[in-house]
């Protein structure tokens, strides 16, 4: 298995993680997916690496991001990986 | 166990045997803080040492509570990497990694549907659980390429492992 470079952390049955799961299929992003708790308290890995703990958050190796809250996430990903081919990606936000 | 009646017999299983390699899984792999699909080859790769894949029986049976204290106290894990595998949940499995102390060192996988041991030919149904089937007790120890170096499969039920045998081979 490869390891895909963008790290979704997640709760079963959360809206707000699905909704970031659906614009990574939409533009056909491999992510790996990790499946926290849903005591807040228990949360401190995503602590850690987001300064929240809040799920969704995303930590994108291509970038070097990690990022929570889904409306960011949706419209970071959107600037990122959307509408523009492959080819031109990496080269700076719009 | 010294009982004076007989306890249940599984009879043999056509388990995988030593010198063979282990079936080659993913499940989700429960730690202190989080779950994620983690393949059996992928642990065997990066572990420094052998890998001790442990079958029990659901989280708050009393085998689960007995073997995870064994292994527990026995400190398994600084020689190897120790994983449990079973039928409970990785909700579960976050409370036995808390209940029986072992987070941080110990790691449990997940296979509700039992998949794992029918692979490893080591699946048996749950008398008076309907629709239940879970691993008879069994404990592999495989290298770096998932060949079996250890293998051990209960035949009565409840039976234990032989830990003297386990740590011999760590």
């Amino acid at each position: 298995m490869s390891d895909p470079t963008i790290t979704l952390y997640r709760l079963q049955a959360c809206p707000f993680c699905e909704r970031v799961v659906r614009k990574l299929h939409e533009h056909g992003l491999e992510y790996r997916s990790r499946f926290i708790e849903p005591m807040h308290s228990e949360r401190d890995v995503v602590k850690r690496l987001s300064g929240k703990r809040t799920v969704p958050a995303i930590v994108d190796e291509n970038t070097g991001v990690t990022m929570s809250e889904s409306a960011n996430i949706v419209e970071y990903l959107e600037r990122t990986y959307g509408e523009r081919p492959q080819s031109e990606r990496g080269e700076g936000g719009v | 166990m010294d009982l004076d009646f007989d306890v249940v017999g599984l009879g043999e299983a056509d388990h995988p045997a030593e010198g063979e390699k282990a079936p080659e899984f993913t499940r989700p792999l429960v730690n202190d803080e989080f779950w994620e699909d983690v393949a059996l080859s992928e642990l065997c790769a990066e572990s420094e040492g052998p890998v001790v894949l442990v079958f029990h029986a659901m989280d708050g049976a009393f085998p689960a509570t007995y073997v995870w204290n064994e292994i527990r106290d026995r400190g398994w894990h600084e020689q190897a990497t120790v994983v449990g595998l079973s039928i409970s949940t990785p909700y579960a499995h976050k409370d036995l990694l808390e209940e029986r102390d072992i987070e941080g060192d110990h790691r449990l996988y997940s296979d509700p549907a039992n998949g794992v041991a029918e692979q490893y030919g080591i699946a048996m149904d749950l008398d008076g659980m309907t629709g239940l089937a879970e691993p008879r007790p069994a404990v592999f120890v495989l290298d770096s390429d998932r060949t079996i170096e250890y293998a051990w499969v209960g035949e009565e039920w409840p039976s234990f492992p032989d830990y003297d045998a386990v740590e011999a081979q760590l």
